[in-house]
């Protein structure tokens, strides 16, 4: 269809500011006319030329807006710095515990106070740390290991760091009005969702807050899987991944799956406390355990959410320090695949004693047990690799021996724990205390550190001290194990987890104080490494250039940062390619491989196929933005509204932030270039839209529509849960909500989606102006279908508070109108883009995604109909 | 006898302690390995709250099970730490990459699947017998925030019933057990989720409003235990436990009589005062016009080891403070502090509930 040659001056010349890709910076270096094939890449005026534009386009912002940043590093590193923050405030509060736990007896905390603070810490540690962590790393790592300029979607991180930040700030600022939420952090109800039990805001603020946090993590795990999935470099097939892509893949993935039953269990949760809807009230058939399962299908995965990366990062250091290969790459990714299947099936060793039957305990019990085999693998291939290879030692060598040793105690008593006979007496103790700080700090902690040492030359440009890191390392090792171990002995003493004092004469004494006598000690290791950290630095040289010698593409980066993430976007032949592939380098400084250039002044970075990275587009990536902060401060609005039952406001930020979304998504997505296709180098022309399978658009709907349907199979979950616990399911004097009207909200469903399909096909073909109606059509179809839906249990008059099975039926049928609003938005949207011409015959990927919205929509709205109309027959 | 061999295992003549008490080797290997916490180890001997010191057939079972697997977690950990120690520094770069393949395949993937399976097999086969029918009285417990209610004798039909069945001769917060009988315990919960424990005897179990969880324990030695409970249910949940009195079958038969009397003393100035101020409203006295369900039956307080859930000495200045200054013996208590009360009164009151044997 184009006839334009690769090397055409067409379409280039004039800087186009309005396009999200050219940063709206001052001064732009003169653009370039002729494609990257035509050019002398041995030329150094060319070089220099083509540096200024990359420099130029890829500079952060400066003065205040610089935090209108998009960009992978610097989202990133604010990503990791404010986790550290929360991580550090979360500490404090672990050593208020441990002050109160000194001596028996004590009253320096009161015990609603303490219980506000030992949640916190709980929950702050893992939503606002552990889980995040992971995201900030990634985010700063992935595309450096994959030779990438940036992630696919800048703003989507953005737009997760400022939600991140928003809800944290609101989940944390709450203990200093007193008002924290108390009751753990698992919250089980009854304690939670009934306001006898638990006045005031606090459980809002843990639901809310974390509800709006699990958005963030749901909008990172897309990012990241598209990531590593769309954005390597060419040549490097699945099978050439560094390993800490594949563990970003796995537990990105994980993510999907796991954060959406808790959103499910989040919405049941909130609409009781709210609204006084009885999904876990016993006297109107609900089930506290419905909240357990749900809770733990999330809350085990994430142990390995959290785990994985960590062992990610191990994996990368260990084959630099034994200064070979890693050996067993196939058994480890393997190992991580697994595990990752593996946690998926442990849950309910976390509800061994809820009084399951035998089966079950024995089950899980095995199912737990199976899951040490392929963390075993992880933990003896690194042992291989070491064994193989002629190990240099090092600060970053010494973390990971300390978390070696730390994390295997902590398999060990994970497999105690397994065993549910065992569990029956170590279960809620302050042993399982110890085994998840082990676990959590010796598979975790410990790893982060030594990455931060390990890549602290990239990210900083400096080292970090040796000698620092060797006083930290020695007493955060030491301070832990003595302020950990003793637990293990206080919890079989009888010493119940989350209790705020206790008595003295039980033995208890001794342990709880060499227990805070440790835990401080920790505490000061870890200040060493801040102050490491911290510490100003600017007057020492820059570190060298690959500063250990490793062998993967994150070690292209030059010490004084060029923003750029690489020269130029090298072919891969290895799992280790500055090790292996000759004159590297020096081939990616000089440009030699794809993309040394930003010709017109835009932000571009290269797609590649999923499984053998071949090359599909080049796709340019938008800059600097604050709209992306607006949408997250609207969206935080609405959360923090609702918890304060402000409903008027609530409305008002929800329309604010639908508004700020759509006006982001307007300027910043599939925006039409200036042509078809441009010359990367090297002889390749690669289109700059690509759009269905092919597009990373496409792939971020797909997958978000994985995670959305997995919640609201949740949902669906949840109403079978209480079919198996209810002798008669709905109860027999219950008339709703029939099977017309679902049916017939069905057939409407149906129809939108033969509408949005059509729009597809029709627009593809030319037929713009039919393609159109179509659209319109739809959009207000699709608010119809909505509407029938909810006039099922309206119409038969199901009243939600009375009982579980109406609130149950409204749920699930209002989670479906609301799909069906968002679709309405989504086909309105494209009708608005096709008038204004961003969406045309060829550039058509808005109405391909949301044809694609619509099929999971389709397939929800059946499911829905099939259980609130179907089920009850067969009962 | 169904249960003859842990009946003897459980004999009285054994030692307290049972990291001292099994003369086997891997014992004393344990031994070694905790010294560096014995004193703790120690002062678990004597703790009636300790899972190291079974007066019941699971605690001592998993007590066992406990040192087995403690002993091969330690070598486990020395070998693979070992094994660290000399890849990194004894015989660097010694070794091919075959070596390093078949390190992890047996040592990664063959090596735990035996031991797991093995440790599998021997750790469920205890489920069976933990689990075996009871052969001895059916008590109701529930737990409350923030005390355990009991009732002896109760009949219902355990795992179907969805509350716990009414009746049966009630108490609170103390319950004998006949030594060497199966009792089963029914489990359950008006308000909150909350978890049964007595860390001598038995595995805890969670006590689950709209559900009945069935515990069955066998306690193997005669002695005063703790319980406590074990799922966070509120402020207060540091402070909700139990005793356990383990006793003959004829004390126990003979306890349960005694309970089952109304109260000894159903006048006086404290009957009065207690009358008068509304304390029948939640507490009942069996015998007298005091009829309250919602906090502990006080018909034989005067009885018990302890008040205020195990938290307190049962003595007279005890009962007249925790009615004095509720909320600041037991935080988050849901009773009010009687603070305001003539002290005469708060103490007549104490005294009169002493006398209620």
């Amino acid at each position: 269809m184009s006839d334009l040659p690769s090397s055409s001056a067409a379409g280039i010349g004039a800087i186009d500011f309005s396009d999200p890709a050219t940063p709206n910076y001052p001064d732009p270096p003169k653009p370039q006319t002729i494609g990257a094939s035509h050019v002398d890449q041995e030329d150094p005026d060319v070089r220099d030329a083509q540096a200024k534009r990359l420099i130029w386009v890829w500079e952060a912002p400066k003065g205040w807006k610089y935090w209108s940043a998009v960009n992978n590093t610097e989202v990133g590193i604010w990503y990791t710095s404010t986790a550290f923050i929360f991580m550090l405030f979360a500490g404090v509060l672990g050593l208020m515990v441990r002050v109160q736990l000194a001596v028996p007896e004590n009253d320096f905390l009161t015990a609603n106070f303490y219980n506000q603070v030992y949640t916190l810490h709980g929950t702050v540690m893992m939503f606002l740390f552990a889980v995040p962590i992971f995201e900030a790393m990634a985010i700063i790592l992935l595309p450096e290991m994959l030779g990438a300029r940036d992630l696919p979607f800048p703003r989507l991180s953005a737009f997760g760091y400022w939600c991140f930040l928003i809800g944290g700030v609101f989940v944390c600022g709450s203990i200093f009005f007193s008002s924290a939420p108390s009751s753990g952090w698992f919250m089980y109800p009854p304690l939670t969702t009934q306001e006898r039990f638990t006045p005031g805001y606090g459980a809002d603020i843990w639901l809310l807050g974390l509800s709006f946090i699990e958005v963030a993590s749901i909008a990172a795990a897309v990012e990241l899987i598209v990531g590593s999935l769309k954005c390597r470099p060419p040549g490097m097939r699945l099978n050439l991944m560094p390993l800490y892509a594949w563990y970003v893949l796995v537990v990105a993935g994980m993510i999907l799956f796991a954060f959406p039953p808790l959103i499910a269990g989040d919405i049941l949760f909130e609409m009781e406390r709210l609204f006084n809807w009885p999904f876990f009230d016993p006297e109107r058939g609900g089930d506290p355990m419905l909240w357990q399962h749900l809770f733990w299908i999330f809350g085990h995965p994430e142990v390995y959410i959290v785990f994985l990366p960590a062992i990610a990062l191990i994996a990368m250091i260990v084959p630099t320090f034994a200064r070979r290969p890693i050996v067993g790459y196939s058994w480890i990714v393997l190992a991580a695949v697994g595990t990752g299947f593996l946690s998926f099936g442990l849950w309910v060793h976390h509800m061994f004693t809820t009084g399951l039957p035998s089966i079950s305990l024995g089950f899980f019990s095995a199912a737990s047990e199976a899951v040490a085999i392929p963390t075993g693998v992880q933990i003896f291939v690194f042992l291989a690799t070491l064994l193989v290879g002629r190990v240099i030692f090092s600060v970053p060598m010494l973390f990971v021996s300390g978390s070696l040793a730390i994390f295997v105690i902590g398999g060990l008593t994970g497999v105690m724990v397994a065993l549910a006979p065992f569990d029956w007496q170590a279960h809620d103790t302050y042993f399982v205390v110890a085994h998840l700080h082990y676990v959590l700090i010796g598979g975790m902690l410990f790893p982060i550190v030594a990455g931060i040492y390990y890549w602290w030359p990239i990210l900083g440009g400096r080292t970090l001290s040796d000698r620092l890191g060797k006083i930290a390392f020695w007493m955060m090792f030491v301070g832990f194990n003595v302020g950990f171990f003793p637990m293990h002995f206080s919890g079989l003493m009888g010493m119940p987890r989350r209790v705020w004092t206790y008595p003295t004469g039980l033995g208890l004494d001794l342990p709880n104080l060499v227990s805070t006598v440790g835990a401080f000690v920790f505490a000061a290791g870890f200040l060493v490494f801040v102050a490491d950290v911290l510490r100003p630095r600017g007057h020492l040289p820059y570190a060298k250039r690959n500063h250990w010698n490793a062998g993967t593409l994150e070690w292209l980066s030059e010490p004084e940062d060029k923003g750029w993430g690489v020269r130029s976007i090298p072919v891969i032949k290895s799992r280790y390619p500055i090790w292996d592939q000759p004159n590297f380098i020096d081939d990616v400084d000089n440009g030699r491989f794809y993309m040394p250039d930003a010709e017109e002044l835009k932000r571009e970075t290269m797609v590649t196929s999923v499984l053998d990275a071949e090359p599909i587009q080049c796709l340019r990536v938008p800059g600097p933005t604050f709209m992306t902060m607006w949408a997250a401060a609207f969206l935080g609005a609405v959360f923090i509204f609702a918890t304060f039952h402000w409903w008027y406001l609530t409305i008002a930020a929800m329309v604010l932030a639908t508004g700020s979304i759509l006006v982001w998504v307007w300027r910043g997505t599939a925006i039409v270039p200036e042509k078809r296709e441009k010359d990367v180098g090297l002889g390749l022309t690669l289109p700059l839209y690509v759009s269905g399978p092919k597009a990373v658009g496409w792939w971020a709907m797909f997958i978000t529509m994985i995670g959305d349907g997995t919640a609201f199979m949740s949902l669906i979950f949840g109403y079978f849960f209480y079919v198996t616990i209810h002798a008669e399911f709905p109860p027999a004097v219950t008339t709703g909500p029939g099977v017309f009207w679902p049916v017939a909200a069905f057939v409407v469903f149906a129809l939108t989606w033969g509408l949005a399909y059509a729009a597809r096909q029709l627009n593809e073909a030319g037929q713009v102006t039919i393609a159109r109606l179509s659209m319109g059509a739809g959009g207000v179809v699709a608010l119809l279908a909505g509407v029938v839906m909810l006039l099922g249990p309206y119409l038969t008059g199901l009243d939600p508070v009375s009982h579980v099975y109406p609130a149950t039926v409204w749920i699930i049928a209002i989670w479906t109108a609301v799909h069906a609003a968002a679709g309405s938005i989504m086909l309105f949207y494209c009708l608005a883009r096709s008038i204004f011409g961003h969406l045309t015959p060829v550039y058509d990927a808005d109405i391909r995604n949301v044809a694609l919205y619509w099929h999971f929509v389709l397939a929800t709205a059946f499911v829905t109909v099939a259980t609130l109309a179907f089920a009850p027959l067969l009962s | 006898m169904p249960h003859g061999r842990s009946r003897e295992d459980g004999s009285e003549d054994r030692a307290r302690c049972s990291g001292m008490r099994i003369g086997s080797k891997p014992s004393k290997v344990a031994l070694f390995i905790t010294s560096g916490f014995s004193l703790s180890a120690l002062s678990s001997c004597t703790s009636p709250q300790s899972t190291l010191a079974g007066a019941g057939l699971e605690a001592s079972q998993v007590e066992h099970l406990f040192w087995i697997m403690l002993v091969g977690a330690v070598v486990i950990w020395f070998i693979t730490i070992g094994l660290s120690i000399y890849a990194t520094k004894v015989r660097p770069g010694r070794h091919s990459e075959k070596t390093g393949t078949r390190l992890i395949v047996w040592g990664g993937a063959v090596f735990p699947t035996v031991v797991l399976t093995a440790l599998l097999v021997y750790g469920l086969a205890l489920m069976p017998e933990f689990r075996a029918e009871a052969d001895g009285p059916m008590i109701a417990v529930s737990g409350e925030r923030f005390w355990f209610r009991v009732a002896y004798d109760v009949e219902g039909e355990p795992g179907v019933v969805k509350s716990l069945p009414p009746g049966g001769v009630e108490s609170a917060n103390e319950i004998w057990l006949p030594v060497g009988r199966r009792t089963e315990l029914l489990l359950g919960s008006p308000d909150v989720v909350h978890s049964f424990w007595v860390p001598s005897i038995a595995g805890k179990m969670d006590m689950i409003p709209g559900r009945v969880n069935r515990l069955v324990v066998e306690p193997t030695k005669e002695g005063v235990f703790n319980g406590v409970c074990t799922e966070f249910c509120g402020d207060a949940h540091g402070q909700m436990g139990f005793r356990v009195i383990v006793v003959s079958e004829e004390a126990y038969a003979a306890y349960v009589e005694a309970q089952n009397k109304p109260a000894d003393v159903t006048s006086g100035p404290g009957h009065d005062a207690f009358m008068q101020n509304g304390c029948d409203a939640c507490h009942a006295v069996r015998g007298t016009e005091a009829n309250g369900a919602v906090g502990p039956d006080l018909t034989h307080l005067g009885s018990r080891l302890t008040i205020a859930a195990g938290l307190l000495e049962n003595t007279p200045e005890n009962v007249a403070e925790f009615i004095r200054a509720t909320e600041h013996v037991k935080q988050g208590v849901e009773m009010p502090s009687y603070g305001i009360l003539p002290d005469e009164e708060i103490i007549a009151i104490a005294a009169w509930l002493e006398q209620l044997k």
